[in-house]
Formats: structure tokens, sequence, C-alpha cells
């Protein structure tokens, strides 16, 4: 127990944790971003597999890192536009287009994968982004070296929940932005147009996800391989309800999350196989469930979300 | 400084269709300076159109709109907007999570800005609130606004953009007498500032109260124009509905056996219901019974256990001299009660369904609508256009949704749904309200025929007007109690108004 307990106090613990958050965070912030202007982007998933292949790949061709993250970024900006179309001018069904996307956007990641390099069997590795020590920060026991010995991506994951934010609350397109997702009635009857602000949304929403994708594969696993999302585009869509769809809440949820997961790792080596280890596996996602009903079943969702809006109806 | 034109505002020929039905059909006027022009029209005249047509949210199929002598472009709210016309729309189009600055606020910045100004549209805000009398917090979110709150903002995110042209889509349907004087009273002052306004109403006194000319709407046309000095009302209402309207006559009571009895029926009145504390009463065959009161002293409470949504926490309730265990939604249906619900919108219609789904939804499982559990389409359809042509329902067809009928349409279908099987107890919530003069008189006049056909009516309004009217007898509901019943004629207006405000034998 006492075992169990110390490793709350191990620095790798919170670094591990902090790692982790690292995609949740990119990508919980652009789901919420499409959610809070009313469109729930389940593509999710298949964007975040785009990311990490589009960000390998053009590392592996010989492009600079930074390169990377922006064609993964580019990428999923285009799956946004095709999703963003078919949801918000043509007013398809939200889950089904997301699902959708999802299941087209990783058979195609698989497809050009194999195109690419037929002949490989173990993947390729890349030379990801280092650790980049803060001076002076990242020395503070524990809490500073967690946070402050990261890589970039890991830091621009964190400025992005700040721009988010800032965007969000006092911004004239944030104000739009937030309206799409309430009322889009009030975002037309003040001459905006709605299409405009949820395409536009969405888009945006969807870079984010792919760089939350890119990390993975360019500041975690330095490769790409099949099914490495793992369901971390589906536990954002969670993260954003359990954030109550405010920025600051969903990034304590996805570090809350991933401590979480890095925990369950750590207890696994210490129940030495007494316990499977698929209950550990199962806890984080158990106790994502239980925070859930504990934190959001109060929350104010967007009024407008899921509800497409076609102009000059009645 | 004098305009070049005196008018500030010209439609020519608007023509628009939704499908087969011609919602307004070439229609053309000009609005002055400083002009309050009220647009006057049964429900389903085509205001609200032709003024969402003005306002860019639709296209017209035909005609067009020139503000202060320029071509307006259509279809886009913008240029509305930029033009120097506002619109305070009938459902109030405001984010309610949003304070009301951001409600405001709202598209008047450059999109690209880095950081929302809100120190300047703060001090507009507060500005236009002193100089017009609209007083609002800023800050307050819009989900904590009254009805009457929420106009205020609408009205001023014109103002706040320079509007010069106000359109008011039936302001004062949601307002109190209260809220619709201050109204009047700041549309006074807007005028004196130059700003022109389009009234939409459909209410007789206050259009003669604010207008200086009155354009009157019928089935999509103008069917004619008068200057508000030196008409009347009933010309008017007889321009709006296209023949003389007379109030019912209403004969004596036929009075027969107990159809529905209340013995000292309580409720527990848990979640947001108003309880009721030992209510009881009997409606008898041939007969109108109103129930008076302000809303929410317990009427909704009692429409619901009668409907059978509630169950009662003590106390009996019968039908026909016969107690009944299992008063289900189901069970009233099938023991006559036919049922006109307080709302619409929520509880009598399913909006997104056609007409004829809305038409069964109540006896979709009887033999006469379906077969071995199939649905029999072509009874079900040859109902509808039943209740279409014998309740003179204007809609493009049994197939459209019923969302796209307007509010006197829609209760025109749901009485017909209602009074076609012959019910021996009707439960008439609220039938008239927001209905114009034709509709209401139609409304009255079912009524009255079922009750000639020995129906057991029990009225609830608001409308104090209507109660006295059409009720044979009388009860006033205050505070989840009734009063004792009296005769047509027995109580004056002030003695119900008291028993009404809880003073008196009820409290």
């Amino acid at each position: 127990m006492d075992q169990a307990l110390d490793i709350l106090l191990q620095t790798s613990f919170w670094v591990a944790a902090v790692r982790i958050a690292s995609p949740l965070i990119f990508a919980t912030m652009g789901e919420l971003i499409c959610e809070r202007a009313g469109v729930l982007n389940l593509g999710i998933e298949g964007i975040m597999t785009v990311g990490a292949f589009a960000g390998w790949f053009t590392v592996y061709s010989g492009g600079d890192l930074w390169a990377g993250v922006l064609v993964a970024a580019i990428a999923g900006a285009c799956f946004g536009l095709l999703h963003g179309t078919l949801t918000v001018p043509l007013g398809l069904s939200q889950h089904v287009v997301g699902i959708g996307i999802t299941l087209f956007a990783t058979s195609l990641t698989y497809f050009t994968y194999r195109l690419a390099l037929p002949e490989v069997t173990t993947p390729p590795k890349i030379v990801p982004f280092q650790p980049l020590p803060i001076p002076g920060l990242s020395s503070i026991p524990i809490l500073g070296e967690a946070l402050f010995s990261q890589t970039p991506l890991t830091y621009l994951a964190f400025a992005t929940v700040a721009i988010v934010a800032w965007m969000l609350y006092r911004t004239p397109i944030g104000l739009a932005l937030r309206a799409a997702g309430e009322n889009p009635a009030a975002v037309e009857a003040q001459g905006i147009s709605v299409t405009g602000v949820r395409i536009g949304a969405v888009m945006v929403g969807s870079a984010l996800m792919a760089v939350g994708g890119a990390f993975l594969t360019m500041s975690a696993f330095n490769s790409f391989f099949f099914e490495m999302i793992n369901g971390r585009g589906w536990i954002c869509i969670a993260l954003v309800v359990f954030g109550s769809w405010r920025p600051g809440k969903a990034l304590l949820g996805a570090i809350l999350f991933a401590a979480f997961d890095a925990y369950q790792i750590r207890l696994q080596q210490l129940s030495g196989g007494v316990v499977p280890y698929q209950v550990f596996l199962m806890m984080p996602y158990a106790l994502s469930i239980l925070a859930l009903i504990l934190v959001a079943r109060r929350a104010t969702y967007p009024r407008a979300l899921m509800i497409p809006y076609q102009k000059g109806e009645r | 400084m004098t305009l070049p034109d005196a008018y500030v505002l010209r439609l020519s020929g608007i023509t628009k269709r939704f499908g087969p039905l011609v919602a307004n059909d070439a229609i053309s006027f000009e609005l002055k300076r400083g002009e309050v022009i009220a647009l006057l029209g049964e429900n389903g005249a085509g205001k609200t159109t032709l003024m969402n047509i003005l306002f860019g949210h639709y296209v017209a199929d035909e005609g067009t709109v020139e503000v202060m002598g320029k071509k307006l472009a259509p279809g886009d709210p913008r240029a509305a907007l930029d033009a120097g016309v506002g619109m305070v729309h009938q459902h109030f189009t405001l984010a309610e999570n949003m304070t009301v600055l951001e409600n405001i606020a709202l598209g008047t910045q450059s999109p690209w800005k880095i950081r929302l100004d809100r120190v300047a549209a703060r001090r507009r805000i507060g500005k236009l609130s002193s100089d017009f009398g609209l007083a609002l917090d800023p800050d307050a979110t819009v989900a904590s606004l009254s009805v009457g709150e929420r106009q205020r903002v609408e009205i001023l995110k014109a103002l706040y953009r320079d509007a010069r042209i106000l359109i008011l889509d039936e302001p004062t349907a949601v307002l109190t007498p209260s809220e619709t004087d201050a109204l009047f009273r700041t549309l006074k002052l807007l005028v004196a500032q130059g700003l022109s306004i389009i009234f939409i109403s459909h209410k007789l006194h206050e259009v003669m109260a604010v207008s200086d000319r009155v354009l009157v709407l019928r089935a999509g046309r103008l069917a004619g124009e008068r200057a508000t000095e030196g008409s009347s009302r009933s010309e008017l209402a007889a321009l709006m509905v296209g023949q003389h309207v007379a109030s019912p006559t209403v004969g004596e009571p036929k009075t027969g056996s107990v159809l529905l009895e209340l013995k000292n029926v309580s409720t527990s009145g848990q979640g947001s219901s108003t309880r009721l504390d030992d209510v009881s009463l009997v409606l008898r065959a041939g007969e109108i019974t109103g129930l008076a009161g302000v809303s929410g002293n317990g009427q909704a409470t009692l429409a619901a256990l009668i409907a059978g949504t509630l169950k009662p926490s003590s106390g009996q309730m019968a039908i026909s001299g016969a107690q009944v265990a299992d008063w289900t939604p189901r069970a009233a249906l099938s023991r006559g009660i036919g049922r006109i619900p307080e709302d619409r919108h929520a509880v009598g219609t399913i909006g997104d369904m056609s007409v004829t789904e809305n038409v069964i939804s109540e006896r979709y499982g009887t033999p006469r609508f379906s077969r071995r559990g199939f649905l029999d389409w072509r009874a079900a359809r040859n109902f509808a256009e039943e209740i279409i042509r014998d309740y003179d329902v204007k809609c493009p067809s049994p197939e459209a949704r019923i969302r796209l009928l307007s509010g006197g349409n829609m209760q025109k279908l749901i009485l017909g749904r209602a009074l076609d099987a012959d019910p021996v107890i009707i439960l008439a919530n609220q039938p008239t309200r927001g209905l114009d003069v034709g509709a209401v008189a139609f409304v009255h006049r079912r009524l009255l025929e079922a009750r000639e056909r020995g129906a057991a009516i029990l009225l609830i309004s608001e409308d104090l007007e209507e109660v006295l009217t059409l009720s044979d007898r009388i009860l006033v509901m205050s505070k989840g109690r009734l009063s004792s019943p009296s005769k047509r004629g027995e109580r004056s207006i002030r003695e119900l108004g008291e028993l009404m405000a809880g003073q008196g034998e009820a409290a």
C-alpha cells in the first residue's frame, strides 16, 4: 500500500503524466472549439490518426520537425473542412458524418502508409522533439521538473489552452463562436454568417486534433504504427464534457486522466502479475466515467450543440 | 438636414412563396421618416414573412427593397443592418448563456481584433439605456432576465447599430400590461429622435395607440391602408378578417348530469407544479365552466390531473359517477376527454412531424387508423384533410411539418383533433392565447357548439373577458385553491379580481 502511494511522490510519474496529457490537451481543445460552435466532431479519432501520420511522414521524408507539425495541422484542417461542409451547410447528421470521417481518415492513412512504405515490417523511427528544460523553473522539485523539462510540443499544448481561452472569452471572434453554439439565429440576426463561423471552428479544431495526433509520433513513440491513437480521441470527447466546455477545466481533466493512466502503468508493475493487467488498463476509463458522473451532470452545454442551422428556414 | 427622399423605406412588389403557399403577394408600401406604421393582420397573413424578407432572413421570389433610396441586397441581414434596419424578432434571437453586453456587442467589432472592447461597448450601452429608458445590467446573463428585459436587449441591439428603421414583430405578445406601457413610452422617444418604426400586431387597441398609419394584410395581400386617425377599430377588424366578426351569442345552458367530479383532491406539489389543496370540482353536461386566475396558481396542475399526466396525492376523481383508478393520459382519452393543451408548441404538437401524423397522434392505435399493427395512412390522410377542411386550417398540405403552420392554424388543427372524437368532457386550457380575432371567434364558436351537443367543458383562461363571455359557471383559482362557483353574472369583475388576487373566501 505504501508503495502504491509512493508512486505519487515520484518525479518520473508526474513527468509521464504531463507527457501523456499533452496530446489529449491538443485534441480536447480542438473538440472544445468545435462543440462551442455547435458542432460535435466525432471525426476526432480519425483526424488524430491523420495528424500522427502526416507529422511523422514529413519528418521521415527529411522535413523539419516544426514543418511536420504544420503539415499535420493542415491535413487536419482539410478533414475539418470536409466535416464542416457536410454538417454545416448541408446539415447532415453530425454523428454519422463524424463516425464516417473517423473511418475514412483512418483507412486513408493506413492506405497511404502502405503505399509509401510497402516493404517495411517494423515501423521506422524518426528523431523526435527533445526535452527542452526551462532554466530555473525546471529545477523546482517534482512540479517544476514535471512541467518544465518537457518537449516544446508540450509547452505548445499548454500555450494552446491559454490561447483558446483568450480567444473564446476575450475576442470578437470567440464571441461569435460561442453565440453560434448557443443560438445561431442570434448570430445571423447580427449579420454574421453562421456557416462561416462553424466551418472555421471545425477546421481550426480539427487542426488541433491532428497536432495532438502528431504529438504521439513526434514526441512520444517516435514512429507511426496502426491503432496507435487507441481511443484517445474518444477520451477527449469525454474530457470536453468533464470540463463543462471550459478550456481550464478541460485541461485539468486531461491531466487527471493522464495521471490515472501513468499511475496504472506503475501499479501494474507493483502487483507482480497477481491481478490481471487488463484490470489496471481499465482503471483510467472507469475512473473517468465516475468523474463524469460527479462533475458533469449539471454542466450547461452549448444549447445549439448538434442542431444544424439552415438560413431562411422556419 | 433634409433627406433627399422623404421615404426611408420602399418595398415594391414583394412576393414570396413557400411551396404552393403564397405568403406574400405583390406587396408594396413606403415608410416615412419618423413615422410609425402598424402592420395589422391575422396569424398567417404574412406579416412576419414580409419583415423577414426586409431584414434579409428570406429572399423574396419577386420584388425589391429600397432603404434611403438605395436598393438592399436580398437575403443578407448584414446589408440590412448596415443600411440601418433593426429588427426585434418575436422569438428573441439571444444567446441565453451569454451576457447582455456580449449579445449586443456580437458582430459589431472587427472579428480580427485581438481583444473585444468591452469598455467602449459598456459605455455605449449605458448611454443608450439612459437616453431611451431601457434600464439593463450589461453583465447579467440573458437567461436570468424577464421577457420584458430580453425585449429591451433586442431593442438595444438595434439602437447600438444606429438603426434608423426599427421593426417590432408582435412585441407585446409576451409583455405584461405595465411592460407594454413602458415599451410604448420608449417607442415615442425613438420616434422623437427621427426613427421610423414598423409595428407588427394583431391587437387592434395597440395599433390604434401607437401608429400613424395602418397597413392591413390578409392572406398574403395588402388588404387596405388607413390613417390611424379617422379610422375605427371595427373598420380595421373588418379589413383584417375580410368580413364582419360577430361576437358569439351564448344561449341558456341545457344543463345535464355530472360528467366529471373531483372530490377533495390534493397534489404533492413535487417538481415545478403548484400544489393543489383540497380541490373539489364538478363539470356538468351542456355547461361551460370557466376557471379564471392569474397564471401559476395551480391551473396547470389541475389540467394535468384531468389529462392524466399527474396523479393526485389524495382525493377522488370520477367520470360519469364511476371512480377511475388508472387515470393515465390514455385512459383519459378513451373515456372521452378531449384536450386542448396550454402550450401548443411544446405539448400540443410535435413540430417536425407532419400535419397528418399530428392529427392521429392521440388515436393512432385505434381501429380507425391501424389494422393488425400497421398504420392505415389513407385513413389518416383523409382524417387530416377532413380537419383541414372543416376547421378552415390554412396549410400547404397534410404532409407539411406542423411547425410551418401559424399559431392560429395550429390551434384549429388541435381543436379539430380534440373535437372530432365527440368528447364528453373538454379540457380547454388557454384555447385562444396568442390568436387573432378571427381565430378566437372560431374557437369560441366551436366550443359553444360542443356545449350545445351536451359536452362538459372546462375553460381555463387568463383572459377574464373570455371567461366572462363563455362561462355558465365561473370558478377562480388562487394559490392552489378553488373558490366556490358562481353563476353567470353573479359576481362582479371586481369581486372576481379580488378572488384572483387571493383576497376573499378562497384564500
